[in-house]
């Protein structure tokens, strides 16, 4: 089937690309920008003038659900949610039930989503067996079967020995490791930021040090083992300075950051919203700040969903016993055009963050529109003023802590591999 | 742009009490009016609060996730002289234990036609889940939730401190001990700034101080002589055994040798300095004895002035209610 989007705004920051031109698919590829390949007769024609015609987002850290309990969401009611958001990469985390750590458990996932062609569905695959932060994952046999990184989700890892071999036998493979920092024994059960709003609301406090403690650790581990680190959903001002300075000295580190925590600060926990619980916590407006100018300069060059669904009962609780995470896929681009709106960052460089930012880091050829890719293409009315309302989510989870926000600029269409799997 | 609106659920839109979980964002012409309400109720000392028919007909119902004899049963009394009737479930025995939600565990209360809880739950923000979910028509009252809020507690010391010194402007008051544990201590705090004390000082070690504790309005002191210092008030807090495992401390003993109340160390207070203890007390480990027993302690006025503050708390709630038009 051969599709033309004509006389959009095309922006690939990959290729250095904004100009307006027509998009010509076939075969699921995208086979020309700019005038059609010779005797090419397009089937469907979108009329893209005045949107923004860019790659289908890569979002590298989303829990889908699958397999596990299913009132939390699937990879069939999660990849819809994604198409809406423009979303056509997903890594999913391995913290299923049973958790990926068996090639079976990664092709079951691999074969539903395959079946369902919404999206592509990748795979991230548990560190250790169990996610239990004790025995190593059959690294190379989930490598063969297809995993892009390796993780511990949020779960501990029993010592740092364990974490040195982990490093180790990962890097033996060239398998990335993307670790959830995290120091177990100062979070101490607490469940919003250390700081003047859970002081005040006496909610048991997580330090930033339980964060900045494990970075510093996993650092260290990192230019012992020469491993590929990637550093999970940071969330202070510590974090993003120690990982600019490890960058700086040439250690091949990287992070990403959930899109909320861009946002939100922990006085959004005010009145006990347990939609704003999250893990790790929000925290300051000073770390927020912190985080955005490491987003802006490219310290952290992807932000991810960190996509949590949950049933409404995860959240019908006090705050401290209720599940955390948001459920972030249908915000996603909506909440990273809105730092370009509020000039943090172009435009083109905030496409980046969610496209071929977070691909580069793992190395995956997607999130661009050359000539020869994947025809994952997501296009969206940077004029559009919509409310979020939850309702109306397509995700499992209706579990977000913006509904009732303004943004600016909606996803029209999405394409994935050249088929339309969205139209607004 | 967004707009994150923090309506303060516990008042209606005239102002009345609606529900009462926190201090925060109560007035102090509010707190005022729960003081003097609760004089009409106290008597002179040794007689029996008198026996009102203002809540005759209404079920009020303690729903108690954590264990407390004591503060039950001044809520039960304070009700049973409001002349309503009273529900006692113990839910950590109970319900939940099996499996039921909380919501659930307060439908099924309701659905006895119940117009009050009074609720006491170990999780912070227990009290506020509550009050989003329960009917309209249901009033709610934090009997303590985790480490956020025992605002009864904090508006009987309000009431003793009231009797003692009359006026709280010119007051300043030491709060000791164990203050990132204590819902008491954030109830307190709350309270004396919004009735306008002098000054709220906090005494205790760096593990015991919460982080960012200056943002809850007071002055941090870790040295009890000097936190102690011309104060009109001191507030002593409970230390739980857990802290020692928690390596918080090192011991009961070295507590007790460095903010321990004596009455030689309390020679720093104002001569006519009051003494006061949220109970229960660990004796020899927050204060010796002779200081417990002797003349400055208010200690179990404390207790006694419990039953006609939480009348009117109560009835005040109530009243709200009935004003708003409760629904049949």
């Amino acid at each position: 089937m051969n599709v033309s989007i004509v006389k959009g705004r095309i922006i690939d920051p990959a290729n250095g690309v904004d100009r307006q031109a027509d998009l010509h698919i076939h075969a699921q590829q995208i086979v020309a920008i700019g005038d059609p390949p010779e005797g090419f007769v397009a089937h469907e024609t979108i009329e893209a003038e005045g949107k923004v015609v860019c790659p289908g987002l890569v979002d590298i850290a989303a829990s889908l659900r699958e397999p596990g309990p299913s009132v939390k969401g699937s990879i069939g009611s999660e990849t819809l949610a994604a198409a809406k958001g423009g979303i056509t990469t997903l890594v999913c985390t391995p913290d299923t039930h049973p958790p990926i750590d068996s090639p079976a458990v990664m092709e079951l996932i691999h074969r539903t989503a395959r079946k369902l062609r919404r999206a592509r569905v990748l795979t991230t695959a548990a560190l250790t067996q169990g996610l239990e932060g004790q025995q190593l994952s059959n690294m190379a046999a989930l490598k063969a079967a297809g995993c892009v990184a390796l993780g511990n989700a949020r779960a501990p890892l029993a010592n740092t020995l364990v974490e040195r071999r982990a490093l180790e036998y990962a890097t033996t493979f060239g398998i990335t490791v993307m670790l959830a920092p995290e120091d177990r024994h100062l979070r101490a059960g607490g469940c919003a930021h250390e700081g003047a709003v859970a002081t005040r609301l006496g909610l048991p406090g997580i330090p930033s040090a339980a964060e900045t403690v494990a970075v510093a650790r996993d650092l260290a581990l990192a230019e012992h083992t020469g491993a590929r680190v990637h550093f999970r959903a940071l969330s202070s001002a510590g974090s993003a300075r120690m990982l600019r300075e490890a960058q700086a000295a040439k250690l091949a580190v990287s992070a990403d950051v959930a899109a909320h925590q861009l946002h939100l600060t922990e006085m959004d926990i005010e009145d006990f919203d347990a939609n704003c619980h999250v893990a790790p916590p929000l925290r300051t407006l000073s770390d927020r700040e912190a985080l955005r100018q490491a987003v802006a300069d490219g310290t952290i060059a992807a932000i991810c969903s960190d996509h949590q669904p949950h049933e409404p009962d995860a959240k019908e609780a006090p705050y401290p016993e209720t599940e955390a995470g948001i459920s972030g896929l249908e915000t996603l681009l909506a909440l990273t055009l809105r730092l370009a709106e509020e000039g943090l960052l172009s435009l083109n460089d905030a496409i980046a963050r969610v496209t071929c930012g977070p691909a580069d880091l793992l190395g995956l050829p997607y999130g661009r529109l050359g000539v020869g890719s994947a025809a994952d293409i997501c296009i969206f009315d940077p004029a559009l003023n919509w409310t979020l309302n939850p309702q109306e989510m397509l995700s499992e989870g209706h579990n977000t802590p913006f509904a009732g926000w303004e943004f600016r600029g909606a996803v029209t269409h999405t394409l994935f591999n050249g088929r339309l799997v969205y139209r607004r | 742009m967004h707009g994150r609106q923090h309506h303060n659920i516990q008042l209606n839109e005239e102002g009345g009490l609606r529900h009462f979980l926190t201090i925060d964002g109560l007035g102090r012409d509010l707190l005022t009016r729960i003081l003097d309400t609760a004089e009409s109720f106290a008597t002179l000392p040794g007689r029996p609060v008198k026996k009102v028919p203002a809540l005759r007909g209404r079920i009020i119902t303690n729903l108690f996730f954590e264990n407390s004899t004591r503060t039950r049963t001044t809520f039960e009394l304070a009700a049973k002289r409001l002349s309503a009737d009273v529900l006692n479930f113990n839910v950590s025995t109970s319900a939940t234990s099996k499996g039921e939600t909380l919501l659930d565990t307060l439908r099924n209360i309701e659905a006895m036609h119940c117009e009050m809880f009074v609720v006491r739950h170990n999780e912070s923000g227990a009290a506020h889940f509550i009050a989003r979910h329960a009917a309209p028509g249901v009033s709610v009252i934090n009997a303590g939730d985790g480490r956020h809020a025992h605002p009864t507690q904090a508006m009987l010391d309000m009431f003793t401190i009231r009797k003692h010194k009359g006026d709280f402007t010119p007051l300043r008051v030491a709060i000791v001990g164990d203050i990132l544990h204590s819902r008491v201590a954030r109830s307190q705090i709350l309270a004396l700034n919004t009735l306008g004390v002098t000054e709220v000082r906090v005494v205790g070690p760096r593990t015991l101080i919460p982080t960012d504790a200056r943002a809850l309005g007071v002055h941090v002191y870790h040295d009890l002589d000097e936190g102690l210092r011309e104060v009109d008030v001191v507030i002593m807090l409970r230390l739980q055994k857990e802290r020692m495992a928690g390596a918080l401390l090192p011991s009961e003993e070295e507590y007790f040798r460095l903010y321990g109340l004596t009455n030689e160390r309390l020679e720093a207070a104002k001569p006519d300095a009051i003494v006061m203890h949220p109970g229960p007390m660990n004796r020899s480990v927050e204060m010796d004895s002779e200081v417990a027993d002797g003349p400055r302690s208010v200690i179990l006025q404390q207790v006694s002035y419990g039953i006609a503050v939480r009348m009117a708390i109560m009835s005040m709630c109530m009243q709200t209610f009935e004003a708003d038009g409760r629904p049949a």
